[in-house]
């Protein structure tokens, strides 16, 4: 096989870890391998790694240490945050009403789809624009007196809009319901300020910003109640069971210290390498169009639709030339199924398959992206041809 | 086999110890490798459960091991639409028409050797591999020639005989070279499951291979009771649909009669199935559709060949008379009993298949 160039564009996927985590991790798995639950001092060590970690990240999001719960990953911060609430209206206000919107991550929109069918939950589901965009005067229409809780993506991993998370925490505070965000794409690109947003829980996921896989956590306010999702000991306040992680828990801190620290350096690159590749995209494919919102999107994300071109058939072509990228509609062994988010954006079925998901990181070269353009309109050709002149087109 | 590392091949694998081992095989000899399998076809059942017996996640899942094992990128090729729109509606409406057809055929016309085929090429690939039991040889004159597995047992040239020079130019066959005991010790050297569970099947997208309950749900018309007669029209019972018979057959009738009744054919229009005596069933001669010459080119005179009527009967020496439109005639010595419209009728030349064409129903 030809040596080939690999260009990472999936960021949104995952990240690499940062050197520098792997090296603050390292003491923790041999070391300082205590168990933090522990009475001795072997534990007492590990204990204050966590709890140092933990105040790190309550500076990061302008909260309290207390106000945070380190969780296997951002999946399991959505359903602890979705059912942890829940369930806990449920037992004591009966409240059993639950708004989301159609571009969640599957996180959540899974979860609440089985809160619903499964425990007798109701969901509303708030519409959005052709750009992914939900809107503050359809949420204050939407919530009821037994509304639990309201849960909207900061930032869309499959388009890239970036939903106004203030004014949408403002109209549920205003009527006294608890707000969730999962931050999951969100995090070393824009504020996690907790107090700016007006959240009440927000869910992270360290290896979006090169942590380590297998850690998250959820901010939860003071003051809000959730039931325990996984029992057990009372590890993270009694809200989490299970022994702490103690290596993933101090990576996942310093990786949110050092993409804080160099949030704004990494967007202004982010934002311009992401430029070239829409202005790059747009101007040499007619049939291409972008998706999410023009403006008001992840300085790291660039989402298309290639009117005719099969998204997964695109993807195997570029992943031959060493492109590394995903489709919105992509899943591995799954049914390659019409994007569910691009639908209630308005995009047709058929157009629906036909998208391809770009995201920059921090080895991201201008190199990197000239060569990925020029990979994806040789694709995007190859593959548009051959549609046409197939069987049943 | 550093002359091969240019060459880019694309194998279609099905999770199965063939295409697995034509995969490993050309791993083995160098060449730039891509495993692909295809998304065919999904039934999925009242409780939501997939339902067929090719392409399910389990034999994706298995696949993508081989692949990764071996090294190679590995793609599934959604191929739901193109397979649904070819090779099941062709499905349907030919049991519509009174003939059994045989899927196998039009899939490799329309989808491993069309469909897919381009998509290989799309990829700058030069091949496209299989793992069939057929070998592919060029003669001194550039010719492309389709020849039968070194396996008899297993070869499957009948089924590619819809394969022109264009196909046969970028096609490999890699396990065609081999015996099915060889195929499997070689799965062990490579160190690749030898189970035979996902051998490809007949009718792979019939989810329970119960292709009589496929058509009572997905064409509930061809299963419409009729009467079963006698070629002087005596009506002697109702059969429960045209397409639940095949010609020959004489179990599961339900008619009485002094001598066994046999199906000896169908009559769509009247939607009636005819049956007779064993002296009534059978004909030496049949003719064939859609006749597709291997060398690109039909013979300009009758000429004597090996001809193949069924995937698994004897071939049988017969004469064949080439007639306008693609159309064949051909004369057996004696009566042959289960001639079948909508089977292929294949040609051979000794291991050399000439290509093949589809029995047409009898004029009545």
């Amino acid at each position: 096989m030809s040596a080939r160039r690999l260009v990472y564009l999936d960021h949104s996927a995952t990240t690499p870890v940062d050197p520098r985590v792997v090296e603050a991790m390292l003491p923790y798995f041999t070391d300082v391998f205590g168990n933090a639950s522990s009475a001795h001092g072997v534990g007492r060590r590990a204990e204050q790694a966590i709890e140092d970690a933990r105040e790190r990240v309550a500076r990061l999001l302008n909260c309290s240490p207390a106000e945070i719960i380190f969780t296997s990953g951002g999946s399991e911060s959505d359903n602890l945050a979705l059912r942890g609430v829940a369930w806990y209206a449920r037992a004591t206000t009966g409240h059993r009403h639950l708004i989301t919107t159609p571009v969640e991550h599957d996180a959540v929109g899974k979860t609440v789809e089985q809160l619903e069918s499964l425990m007798a939950f109701e969901r509303t589901v708030l519409p959005v624009d052709r750009h992914g965009l939900v809107d503050a005067g359809a949420l204050a229409a939407a919530i009821r007196p037994d509304t639990a809780l309201v849960s909207v993506i900061y930032a869309s991993n499959e388009v890239g809009t970036i939903q106004p998370i203030p004014a949408l925490a403002a109209v549920a505070r205003e009527r006294g319901v608890l707000f969730h965000s999962d931050a999951v794409q969100a995090a070393g690109q824009l504020s996690l300020d907790v107090q700016a947003l007006g959240v009440d829980l927000l869910s992270l996921s360290a290896h979006k910003f090169y942590g380590p896989k297998g850690v998250g956590l959820l901010y939860v306010r003071d003051g809000v109640e959730l039931s325990p999702v996984q029992t057990g000991g009372s590890h993270e306040g009694a809200r989490r069971a299970g022994t702490q992680n103690t290596p993933l828990i101090v990576g996942l801190a310093t990786a949110l210290e050092l993409a804080e620290s160099e949030r704004d350096a990494r967007v202004a690159r982010y934002s311009h390498l992401r430029d070239m590749l829409i202005d790059g995209i747009l101007s040499r494919l007619p049939n291409a169009e972008l998706t999410g919102h023009p403006a008001q999107r992840l300085p790291s994300h660039a989402s298309f639709i290639f009117d005719g071109v099969d998204g997964n058939t695109l993807l195997m072509h570029l992943d031959l030339k060493g492109v590394a990228a995903s489709s919105g509609s992509a899943c591995k062994t799954g049914n390659p199924e019409p994007s569910s988010v691009l639908l209630a954006m308005g995009y047709t079925p058929d157009r629906a398959k036909n998208s391809l998901r770009l995201t920059v990181g921090a080895q991201t070269t201008e190199e990197d992206v000239a060569y990925a353009i020029d990979a994806v309109v040789d694709a995007v050709g190859k593959v548009s041809r051959l549609q046409m002149s197939q069987p049943g087109f | 086999m550093a002359g091969n590392a240019n060459t880019r091949v694309v194998v279609a694998m099905s999770g199965g110890v063939d295409s697995s081992v034509a995969a490993a095989l050309l791993v083995e000899q160098g060449y730039d490798v891509i495993g692909m399998m295809m998304r065919l076809w999904s039934e999925e059942t009242v409780s939501g459960r997939v339902f067929n017996r090719c392409c399910t996640p389990d034999q994706m899942a298995d696949a993508r091991r081989i692949a990764d094992r071996l090294g190679i990128p590995f793609y599934v090729l959604d191929t739901r639409d193109v397979f649904r729109n070819t090779v099941v509606e062709y499905f349907i409406d030919q049991h519509r028409r009174g003939v059994t057809p045989n899927p196998c055929i039009e899939c490799n016309r329309h989808i491993r050797f069309e469909f897919l085929q381009q998509n290989a090429l799309a990829l700058d690939a030069d091949y496209l591999a299989t793992g069939h039991y057929a070998r592919i040889r060029q003669t001194a004159d550039g010719q492309f020639q389709l020849l039968k597995g070194l396996d008899e047992r297993k070869d499957q040239s009948y089924v590619l005989s819809v394969m022109g020079q264009a196909q046969l130019a970028h096609a490999l066959f890699p396990v065609g070279e081999y015996t099915k005991p060889e195929v499997r010790q070689l799965a062990e050297r490579f160190g690749l499951p030898t189970a035979s569970k996902h051998d490809s099947q007949d009718l792979c997208f019939l989810g329970d291979g119960d292709y009589r309950r496929f058509l009572r749900q997905h064409a509930p018309d061809v299963m419409t009771a009729g009467p079963i007669v006698r070629r002087d029209g005596s009506v002697l019972g109702e059969h429960q649909g045209l397409a639940n018979y095949t010609i020959g057959q004489r179990k599961g009738l339900g008619v009485q009669a002094a001598e066994p009744l046999y199906v000896i054919g169908m009559n769509p229009y009247r939607n009636a199935l005819i049956v007779g005596t064993a002296d009534e069933l059978g004909s030496n001669r049949l003719t064939a559709s859609r006749m597709n010459w291997i060398s690109g080119e039909a013979p300009d005179a009758p000429f004597e060949a090996d001809v193949k009527i069924r995937y698994k009967a004897r071939p049988v020496r017969g004469l064949v008379t080439p007639l306008a439109a693609d159309r064949i005639e051909v004369e057996f010595s004696e009566p042959l009993r289960d001639i079948t419209p909508g089977q292929g009728a294949v040609l051979y030349d000794g291991d050399v298949c000439l290509g093949g064409g589809i029995i047409e129903r009898p004029a009545a």
